[in-house]
């Protein structure tokens, strides 16, 4: 179970824009990594991370080998109506980590 | 207090590697949304409130609300224990807990269980100043790891204090030679991609003075620990700390 650290302000004004902040565990094996006998350690990376507002998508960002371990990533959206904020990492083979986070918008 | 001896950094010139970090990884530590430690932490503070063991224990079960009863523990272990006569570190003493009480395998050292508990606890006397137990029982466990710290070892025949005493702040292989004072122990390593603790950073010396590092868990680690715990007398607590 990939342990999430997301941030997000529980309350925002309507209209005002806001900084989410995301943070999974994840090795972010880029496949290029010898072990200790020499072979390589196969690829297990997470290629695309996405959030959605409300069921709307807000933002996406599709990452690649380059990206260390234990992704952070951060990105501003404006606060436009209460609910819930979705967020969505997807592996290599095809598996999600999936979290949510409520928002109250006044 | 003055400096014990002669060729150790006076306390007034002591700097954490916070202090040698770029702004960039000081931000990344500062920031609990942003700091990577953190994700072993929260798996920390899941893991104090299981039941586990032949006694069906948790940490809470004994110890309560971590918030209060672990505040200040990070800063003056090594601590001695009297049934081993010697000094034990934080982790070894999460192990017997594990064993003794809970009655449940040790977790094996720099495994992520034992990591996450270790951040989880230290976390707790964040900001506090490093508080070496006055215990005299320590006394030559500590004599022992100052004597580890000026050992030439290796093949490079290199003591620590070649690097850390008299040659902090300048460069090695690009890299910026810390005052090494466990400040922030388990911390985020960059060059890990992961958590690791203080013995995890004593082998990598050791074996980049191309000496044989000791076994995880052996005594000399704790002496050494002792002693740089000491060393490191009122300086603050950073953990989970972040470094390049």
């Amino acid at each position: 179970m990939a342990r999430v650290l997301i941030n997000v302000p529980a309350k925002a004004a309507r209209g005002h824009v806001i900084e989410i902040k995301t943070l999974i565990s994840h090795p972010m094996e880029t496949g290029y990594r010898p072990d200790h006998t020499g072979k390589l350690v196969p690829r297990d990376i997470i290629n695309r991370f996405v959030c959605a507002y409300n069921g709307t998508e807000v933002f996406r960002a599709d990452l690649h080998p380059a990206i260390a371990a234990n992704p952070f990533i951060s990105f501003y959206t404006v606060a436009t109506e209460s609910g819930v904020l979705t967020f969505t990492w997807t592996g290599d083979d095809g598996k999600s980590f999936v979290e949510k986070a409520n928002i109250t918008v006044a | 207090m003055a400096a014990a001896s002669a060729s150790e950094i006076p306390l007034k010139e002591r700097k954490s590697g916070y202090d040698l970090m770029s702004r960039d990884t000081q931000a990344m530590q500062d920031d609990r949304a942003s700091n990577p430690g953190t994700l072993w932490v929260l798996e920390g503070e899941a893991m104090w409130s299981q039941n586990a063991g032949a006694a069906g224990k948790s940490c809470a079960g004994c110890h309560g609300n971590a918030r209060t009863s672990m505040k200040g523990v990070a800063a003056r272990y090594p601590a001695y224990n009297a049934a081993l006569h010697r000094p034990i570190n934080l982790e070894q003493r999460i192990n017997l807990c594990r064993t003794e009480r809970q009655r449940a395998t040790p977790f094996s050292y720099e495994g992520k269980e034992l990591l996450a508990l270790a951040a989880f606890v230290a976390t707790q006397s964040r900001g506090r100043k490093i508080a070496p137990p006055a215990d005299k029982r320590l006394a030559p466990f500590r004599d022992n790891g100052r004597d580890l710290f000026n050992l030439r070892q290796g093949q490079l025949n290199l003591s620590c204090a070649q690097c850390h005493n008299d040659n902090w702040g300048r460069k090695l292989s690009g890299a910026v030679i810390p005052q090494a004072h466990p400040t922030g122990y388990p911390l985020y390593r960059l060059e890990w991609q992961s958590l690791g603790s203080l013995q995890r950073r004593l082998r990598n010396c050791l074996i980049g003075m191309r000496a044989e590092p000791f076994e995880y868990g052996a005594p000399e680690y704790v002496a050494l620990e002792l002693y740089l715990m000491s060393r490191a007398r009122g300086m603050r607590i950073e953990t989970p700390a972040v470094r390049p």
